[in-house]
């Protein structure tokens, strides 16, 4: 509660910085704020308990995720400031920003459809904000209204879904729902059904799983690059986390009404995804189909249902997690130099700033999963859990995904090795050496000893 | 000492990548220590004593996974054949001088952590592993200073050998789901399982697969020729004399006694197209007039008489295999190190142009002959010893497929000869006139590598004395502990 508590006033402040005018010690003051939340956070680990009359449920699942989501936050703000397109709007990014990562902590953390309901809306509210955040920019307000007509749909599904299930349980509070589930021993109404199938449609938007991605590229593409940094990384994780414990904590009584369709989701995601990554040229819009492919992926450590499969969601998280938010921050830099964001801007790399391509290849290959990288782990993890439950069918393709997906990161690092084209060099300042130099440290880390993050919860 | 012997070059790499322009001579230092301390662990090793130098901790412990090595003594032979060809390897390339030498010889030196890792695992998901990682040097090798063509070549490479070690990643976990539980990625506990025919088929098959393509097998040969030519040469030589060893290894050590079911089911189609492959690819390079070309598709001949004599499960076939693997090693780095001088002095490859360089170069035309003789088997080279066992326990299997592979020595001398015509003999032209002799430097290189060819095709017993107790030892794990019967002795 202490750590809601303190990220919750960081954004009131933070708001307030403009008007009483210590907008140039905001940057810190934020980080700090971040830095403190962490902290609380990890007093709660093995704690358990509930929160404001079981609406919120404290466990170590959700005490690793808020902690995953801060800490891609902190490094966010760390990395971000430079790129903003005016100088006002500083205070307006972090608050929302902190705002939707309050959203996101409630998706974790929730205990009744109503908390689900509302953390999705706080996250998404801000998050619509920021897509359009470059107000001069066509694309950026065309992200902006796809991502909002598109989101409010979903989330009419989610309120529908909702009602439905709380006409066949007579409660919102997830324990109550379970134990009607399992009492009711595979008899479930037509209603029941529907509901549960609205719910999955609704989070397979939010995690952009096909055949409900098509706003993703778009809205990637045409957002602010540091906004799709925050959406690819923590909202994704966040919106994971949240379908894992609706889910696997929740419907997991009767995985009947639910598990073929998302094998089905997740077979068709892993392969749109993939397969239309490799015809784009722009990295920005490849990075947003990976990111589809990716969720393809993580939806199958849903399937997997068994004691792996939290811990496996939360490496795959954190692994995406960490490769990605290195490739935005990289696209970051060259792009401002280029001026555009099209993979032949890589080109030359290794000769216009080698640590820049020796970062670029660690991301490529953890997000291809090549081991030593974190990427590999993942992909390892989620895949033996999906075999372990029987999906063998679903394995193999993933693995001719992840195949597939070889060809667009190697793209990318075939460009940076491209020697021919001369280009100027990039600059890389020391906070984004150091990001830089964190996140490939921890895809390294994660590859060579996973232990430390798998057997967490 | 084990893990001395996988992270040093490890080590080494990271010295040379900050060393800047010294990076050559700390990666041959390193390389030599690398190869001292082999030989130590050499001396120590007692053949009959099984498995030694065994290390052994949890590594991912929650899967089952441990970090597990050891050496018995078809291991050994590998790591001695990796460790002494890579610092042959990186004295061939002093004479060259590539563009950041820091990274080029840190990534070679990664590159034999991962081949010593690949040769001494026993664990599965740490096999896999290291499998992986030798695959990512040599690839960024290949890309960075490969030749015109590269980027498409490489990729393919990529995504063939890529394939392939994703099929034995499923393939080995299914046989962890198989294990009784706790799951465990140990090879014992492979060796132990109890699977049904149709599974050891399917198994099988994913394994073949991913060794047949990093041998590469016919019909899964077709990245190698491009790969092989269009690489900068040291990445040709760690490809060829090392890393498609990878691919007999891997089926010595991880399928035949994993799946003995399924090889017995199977084993005969992977014969025929392993002698397919020794024929075909024969008949290829007849007609090749490049000669590192020519060269590519010699390998494929003699990897399929390996692999042959490896499947037919026979001592001979298996003690054949390891002679045949040292001893193609060897010559296949000294053909393409002798390619190597011949296109940087005279700009082609072609043979066409070639002719009466023994004129101009004797101690390079005797060098030369040498390495071609015994990569021809001729007697008393290493060449002869390894194609003679393997010939004699294909015969063992089949009559017919040991006459038809046995036509790889009437060929092999048809246009090994026919190359040496084109080059050394007949009369010099232009081009070839003024053909310098070879260096000291070249010379050093090639010296070690013919030594080898005599010792391995005079005093075998050396090697096979390590090798034999391991094999008989690996014969008995399919006889035993499944009831498959094999050909006598």
């Amino acid at each position: 509660m202490t750590t809601l508590i303190v990220i919750t006033a960081l954004g009131l402040v933070t708001l307030f910085s403009e008007i009483f005018g210590f907008r140039k010690v905001l940057h810190p003051i934020v980080l700090a704020g971040l830095a403190v939340a962490f902290v609380t956070n990890i007093f709660d680990w093995n704690k358990g308990g509930h929160l404001f009359n079981e609406m919120m449920v404290i466990d170590n699942f959700s005490v690793a995720f808020t902690g995953l989501l801060i800490a891609i936050t902190f490094i966010w703000c760390l990395m971000s400031p430079d790129f903003f397109t005016e100088p006002s709007s500083e205070a307006d990014h972090f608050a929302l920003i902190i705002f939707s990562l309050i959203g996101a902590m409630v998706m974790v953390t929730f205990a009744n459809m109503i908390m689900l309901f509302l953390g999705i809306e706080i996250l998404s509210i801000s998050l619509y904000i920021l897509a359009g955040s470059n107000k001069t920019n066509l694309a950026s307000n065309e992200a902006a209204l796809k991502y909002f007509l598109m989101g409010s749909f979903a989330t009419g599904f989610l309120l529908f879904g909702i009602a439905l299930i709380y006409g066949v349980t007579g409660s919102f509070n997830l324990e109550a729902i379970s134990s009607h589930l399992a009492q009711s021993a595979g008899q479930n109404a037509v209603m029941m059904l529907a509901g549960v199938l609205m719910m999955m449609i609704a989070l397979s938007f939010k995690v952009s799983a096909a055949p409900f991605h098509f706003w993703a590229p778009d809205v990637y593409q045409g957002s602010p690059t540091v906004i799709t940094a925050f959406m690819s990384t923590a909202v994704k994780t966040a919106a994971f986390a949240a379908f894992f414990r609706l889910f696997l904590h929740t419907f997991s009584a009767s995985p009947s009404i639910w598990a073929p369709t998302l094998m089905i989701i997740s077979g068709l995601t892993i392969l749109l995804g993939n397969i239309t990554a490799v015809y784009q040229t722009n990295f920005k819009r490849m990075l947003a189909y990976s990111s589809i492919a990716h969720a393809g992926y993580m939806l199958m450590a849903l399937l997997a249902m068994n004691d792996s499969a939290a811990s496996s969601l939360l490496f795959y998280t954190t692994a995406y997690s960490v490769s990605s938010i290195t490739a935005f921050a990289i696209l970051l830099l060259i792009s401002h130099q280029t001026g555009n964001d099209e993979i032949k801007s890589f080109n030359g790399l290794a000769k216009r700033s080698p640590f820049l391509a020796a970062v670029t290849v660690i991301a490529m290959f953890s997000l291809a999963g090549i081991p030593p990288t974190a990427g590999f782990f993942a992909k390892y993890y989620v895949f033996s859990a999906a075999a372990q439950n029987g999906y063998i069918g679903l394995v193999l393709l993933a693995i001719i995904g992840s195949l597939i997906g070889v060809l667009y990161y190697f793209r990318v690092i075939i460009s940076v090795f491209k020697t021919e084209e001369e280009g100027q060099d990039v600059r890389v300042g020391p906070v984004f050496r150091m990001i830089l130099i964190a996140t490939s440290l921890a895809a390294l880390l994660l590859g060579i000893a996973p232990g430390i993050l798998a057997g967490l919860i | 000492m084990l893990s001395i012997l996988i992270f040093f070059p490890l080590l080494a790499a990271f010295a040379a990548l900050m060393s800047g322009a010294n990076a050559k001579r700390i990666a041959l230092a390193a390389a030599i220590l690398e190869f001292g301390l082999s030989i130590f662990m050499t001396i120590g090793f007692n053949p009959a004593g099984g498995t030694q130098y065994l290390v052994e901790f949890g590594w991912v412990t929650s899967l089952g996974i441990s970090y597990k090595a050891g050496l018995d003594g078809i291991s050994l032979l590998l790591v001695l054949l990796t460790t002494f060809l890579v610092p042959v390897i990186i004295l061939s390339s002093f004479r060259h001088n590539y563009k950041n030498p820091a990274l080029f010889y840190s990534l070679i030196l990664t590159m034999q952590m991962a081949l010593v890792g690949v040769f001494s695992a026993l664990d599965g998901f740490l096999f896999y592993v290291f499998w992986e990682l030798a695959l990512i040097p040599i690839y960024l090798i290949c890309l960075m200073w490969g030749g015109k063509d590269r980027v498409r070549i490489t990729l393919k490479f990529f995504i063939y050998t890529l394939f392939g070690s994703l099929l034995m990643l499923a393939a080995l976990i299914w046989l962890w789901m198989k294990t009784p539980a706790p799951h465990s990625f140990d090879i014992r506990a492979f060796y132990d399982l109890n699977l049904s025919a149709t599974e050891q088929g399917w198994i099988f098959w994913a394994f073949f697969l991913a060794f047949a393509i990093k041998m590469p097998v016919f019909p899964f040969h077709t990245w190698q020729p491009d790969t092989y030519t269009d690489s900068p040469t040291p990445g040709t030589m760690l490809l060829s004399g090392i890393m498609l060893k990878m691919g007999v290894y891997g089926a010595l050590r991880w399928l035949l006694p994993v799946v003995p079911a399924g090889v017995h089911e199977w084993g005969n189609l992977a014969m025929i197209l392993s002698v397919t492959g020794v024929v075909y690819a024969s008949c290829i390079a007849l007609v090749q007039k490049d000669f590192k070309r020519l060269i590519a598709y010699s390998s494929i001949a003699h990897v399929g008489l390996i692999s042959a004599g490896i499947f037919s499960l026979t001592l001979q076939g298996i003690e054949g295999g390891m002679i045949q693997m040292l001893s193609h090693g060897i010559n296949v780095v000294g053909l393409f190190f002798i390619a190597e001088i011949l296109m940087e002095r005279l700009k082609t490859r072609d043979l066409a142009d070639l002719g009466g360089i023994r004129l101009s170069a004797p101690a390079f035309s005797t060098f030369f002959l040498i390495v071609l003789l015994a990569s021809i088997a001729l007697p008393l080279t290493n060449g002869f010893v390894g194609e003679f066992l393997l010939i004699n326990g294909i015969f063992q299997y089949s009559t017919w497929m040991a006459a038809v592979s046995g036509l790889t020595i009437i060929l092999g001398a048809v246009y090994m000869l026919s190359a040496y015509q084109k080059i050394a003999l007949g009369k010099p032209n232009k081009l070839t006139e003024k053909f310098a002799d070879l260096t000291p430097t070249e010379k050093w290189v090639l010296i070690p590598l013919v030594l080898m060819i005599f010792w391995i095709g005079v005093y075998p017993g050396y090697f096979l004395g390590i090798a034999e107790p391991s094999i008989k030892a690996l014969r008995d794990v399919i006889h035993m502990s499944h009831g498959i019967s094999l050909l006598s002795n």
